[in-house]
């Protein structure tokens, strides 16, 4: 597999205004355990040893996480980059800043550093993709409740973006199971 | 079709310290309906909407916060 990298987000990132606090629940979705770090890492790992018809998925999803990733990493660029370390301290970064700098970190919105743990790679197929099914409805949750949280409605409207992808996945790994139970298209009746 | 939206009314104690949510909802979007995309299924118009609604297709379309919201979440 052979990525190609183009230099610009899946949807625009607009932030407009100055609420350092945002930033800190983002880092859920940046380094948290149903964040697109965990997602990407997850179907990228998982494709492997899934069988061959629905590699091609997983690769296609995870390659989507890792510009969802980027959006993310913009959103929490943008609101922190110009903060003074008082602003930061308001805004409960403060213990961010001590270890971190403005610099983005693998963590989630308590600070606790991402781990290999939040994934998994059970080895069958069916219990890989109930994983990532519920994966897309807890990010989707999470997109959620920062919604709710936040008052700024252009980056709303890129959360919401990202809120749509989470379901068109869960419906995609939907699609995969019913690929892989094969019974699709015969009539049965049980 | 299906409801985007579903609703409940938890169970409110007269002793409550808090002003009770009489109804909460949650989410329930249309992918826990479909289950296989049919082939041929209608797109938005222009590619700008499709980019907007996050999805080619209006009725995989999962709109948030409820429109309808009631008197949830004070």
């Amino acid at each position: 597999m052979v990525w190609y990298y183009e230099k610009k987000l899946q949807y625009p990132v607009k932030v407009s205004t100055c609420n350092p606090m945002l930033a800190k629940y983002l880092i859920e979705q940046y380094g948290g355990a149903d964040g697109e770090l965990a997602a990407a890492l997850r179907y990228m790992n998982q494709r492997y040893t899934l069988p061959d018809k629905v590699v091609g998925l997983l690769t296609d999803i995870a390659t989507e996480e890792l510009s969802h990733l980027e959006m993310i990493a913009t959103m929490i660029y943008k609101l922190t980059k110009d903060a003074t370390p008082e602003q930061l301290k308001a805004a409960g970064l403060a213990d961010h800043y001590v270890n971190h700098d403005k610099a983005l970190f693998y963590q989630n919105a308590s600070g606790v550093p991402f781990t290999a743990s939040y994934i998994q790679a059970k080895g069958d197929p069916i219990a890989d993709l109930y994983e990532d099914i519920a994966a897309e409805e807890k990010a989707r949750a999470t997109y959620q409740w920062i919604i709710d949280l936040s008052d700024d409605p252009d980056l709303n409207d890129s959360l919401k973006f990202l809120r749509e992808r989470e379901i068109v996945h869960s419906l995609r790994f939907r699609e995969a199971v019913e690929i892989l139970k094969e019974e699709r298209n015969t009539k049965k009746f049980f | 079709m299906f409801t985007q939206y579903k609703y409940w009314y938890p169970y409110v104690s007269p002793h409550d310290p808090c002003p009770p949510i009489k109804i909460k909802s949650y989410s329930t979007p249309p992918q826990l309906y479909i289950a296989f995309q049919p082939i041929g299924l209608p797109q938005f118009p222009t590619a700008k909407e499709a980019l907007m609604h996050g999805t080619l297709w209006p009725q995989l379309y999962s709109p948030y916060p409820n429109p309808q919201k009631r008197n949830e979440k004070s």
